[in-house]
């Protein structure tokens, strides 16, 4: 069996999320080859370091300056081995393994969290379910990123550099920078997010400050969302939001709601801050506050600051 | 004047209470309705129309059951209702849901597929883009806002870096994310003319599924937390994400 993956790049880097997809692949068992799409070789050395591959394809093409679904998936076809092809959970990855999968004629399964004796389990329904899967031939996985253990670096797989062409299927107009460039929720090991009960959208720049102390995004409730103009829909975190799986969540004003759980409860921990004792985010919680955020953000701060700088 | 289809999938209500018994589920107590996103691939849809004309048709793959959110689309504005379906195909994999879908979209003679982002119940977000690939067309997924060209239409999207404005040429499928748009309600009129309404039922070839559920499960129980009374313990909580979890 053989398993490749197609790795993501960030400024040219490879992202590490690669190194956990090596680890999904070793589970599944068989050989594994990195494919990278990019505009240059300068990810490759990082990806032949990681202990377990085989070999590093770098496919170069105008078309992956910026992402479009059908020339990727038609360059990316064109180079790739057979096998199970194995991606990142994200966005751009998610819809990527898609047309890849329909263009090869094999099925897909997405948000893959544990991969046990070649069973694939999957959190549906909101995470309120988890459905396990076999697969009775190759098939497109995606896995969640931040679920699977990174493997060791010290390998030393052969690298290779092809160039591929294709013809782009949506043209991209223009580019709109974020209006502050704040760290985005789907990115972010470390998410504070707030909610209605934080009476107002400037009331956020609290969150903002404690943000900058941990390296943090901010997210927000769809109800903070929806009530504030400056409060935007990139910000928020649930089932028609953004579904995040970061390493701490602290959750402030936010009563709960299993709309909201949906796109949060994996977070490995969670914090609430919540007037209410009966708010139903202390029952996801790891560690709850019942007290408002006026009393408990500035001692918040001030204990982070003191302990990380 | 474009011949517009929208994806929609009748999936439980967000609220339901999701019950795992014997490794399968149980869902004769829920409530089923027309997944979220797929309110503002309809929204999308019917703006499309109101704008340049055409048609719109809400295509769904399902068993009769199914038939009521077709019915929904048409109380908001859709022309068509064509539900795709054959015996046999209660456990179709995303292959044989999508290699179905693209031969009635194909057989309907679109060329501008909405659907949206992902379905409530799988969060997979495969069809779109699949059901793009396997009729040879452009897409684009997550979109926040459409308007509506001759020859195709403008999207915007996220990117890397903020946003993008993106062109697509017809024909193509556009996946729709929440955005600024508030989908409509019904009306009398629509819920009078959805009654009446008769939904068109078509087959498809489909292979045969080669993922395979073995088993559902409930959510791993996370070990109870601990609560403190008041904001004199935010401390104990910051030394316990030092020391005990380690995430800071
Ligand atoms: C189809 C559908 C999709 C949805 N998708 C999403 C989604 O993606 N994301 C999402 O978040 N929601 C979503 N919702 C909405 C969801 O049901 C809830 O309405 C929403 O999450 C509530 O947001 P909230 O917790 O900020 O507000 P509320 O429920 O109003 O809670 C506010 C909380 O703040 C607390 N509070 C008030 N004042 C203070 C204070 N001074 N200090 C501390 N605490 C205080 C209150 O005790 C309360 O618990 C969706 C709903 C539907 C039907």
């Amino acid at each position: 069996m053989s398993n490749v993956i197609i790795a993501e790049t960030k400024n040219g880097q490879l992202h590490p999320s690669t190194a956990e997809l090596v680890t999904a692949a070793n589970s599944l068992g068989g050989g594994i080859t990195i494919v990278i799409p990019a505009t240059s070789d300068s990810a490759s050395a990082t990806a032949s370091s990681i202990m377990g591959v085989d070999k590093v394809i770098t496919v170069i093409a105008d078309c992956f300056s910026s992402y479009d679904a059908s020339s990727w998936a038609a360059a990316i076809d064109a180079v790739a081995p057979a096998g199970n092809l194995i991606l990142t959970a994200s966005n751009d990855s998610k819809d990527l393994g898609a047309r890849i999968a329909a263009r090869r004629g094999m099925p897909i399964v997405q948000n893959v969290i544990s991969i046990n004796n070649g069973e694939l389990t999957s959190p549906v329904y909101s995470g309120k379910a988890l459905v396990t899967v076999s697969l009775n031939g190759n098939a497109v996985v995606t896995i969640r990123a931040n679920t699977f253990a990174a493997a060791d670096e010290g390998g030393s797989a052969v690298s290779s550099v092809v160039n591929q062409s294709a013809d782009v299927g949506c043209a991209v107009r223009e580019m709109i920078a974020k209006a502050n460039a704040r760290l985005d929720v789907s990115e972010a090991n470390i998410i504070i997010s707030g909610g209605r009960g934080m009476g107002g959208p400037e009331n956020f720049a609290q969150l903002e400050s404690i943000a900058d102390v941990l390296g943090a995004a901010v997210g927000a409730s769809r109800a903070a969302v929806d009530a504030w103009d400056g409060i935007g829909h990139g910000m928020q975190v649930g089932q028609t939001g953004k579904t995040v799986n970061p390493n701490l969540y602290i959750a402030v004003g936010i009563s709960g709601a299993i709309q909201h759980l949906a796109g949060m409860r994996s977070s490995k921990y969670i914090v609430a801050i919540n007037k209410d004792a009966e708010a139903p985010i202390f029952q996801h919680a790891d560690y709850g506050i019942v007290a408002t955020w006026e009393e408990v953000l500035p001692s918040l701060k001030a204990e982070l600051e003191s302990l990380l700088n | 004047m474009p011949n517009i289809v929208v994806l929609v999938k009748r999936v439980p209500d967000t609220n339901a209470k999701i019950t795992v018994s014997g490794g399968s589920l149980d869902l004769a107590a829920v409530k089923f309705v027309t997944s979220p996103f797929d309110e503002y691939a309809i929204e999308t849809a019917l703006r499309h129309k109101e704008a340049n004309g055409g048609t719109v048709t809400a295509l769904t793959l399902g068993n009769d059951a199914c038939d009521k959110v077709l019915k929904d689309a048409k109380a908001l504005g859709v022309d068509n209702l064509v539900r795709l379906w054959s015996e046999g195909w209660e456990n179709l994999d995303s292959n044989g849901v999508q290699s179905a879908l693209a031969s009635a979209i194909s057989d309907l003679g679109s060329e501008v597929v909405y659907c949206g982002k992902a379905a409530a119940d799988s969060n997979a977000g495969s069809t779109g883009p699949g059901v793009a690939e396997r009729l040879g067309w452009a897409s684009v997924s997550n979109a926040s806002t459409v308007s509506f060209e001759e020859a195709g239409v403008e999207a915007m999207i996220p990117s890397s870096s903020g946003q993008a404005r993106v062109g697509l040429n017809f024909p193509c499928v556009v996946s729709l994310d929440k955005g600024e748009m508030e989908p409509r309600r019904p009306n009398v009129r629509g819920i009078m003319m959805a009654k009446r309404a008769v939904v068109e039922v078509i087959s498809a070839d489909a292979p045969t599924p080669t993922v395979n559920v073995i088993r559902y499960s409930p959510p791993a129980e996370k070990p109870p937390g601990k609560t403190y009374e008041g904001a004199g313990n935010v401390s104990s909580v910051v030394q316990a994400l030092r020391n005990e979890a380690g995430v800071i």
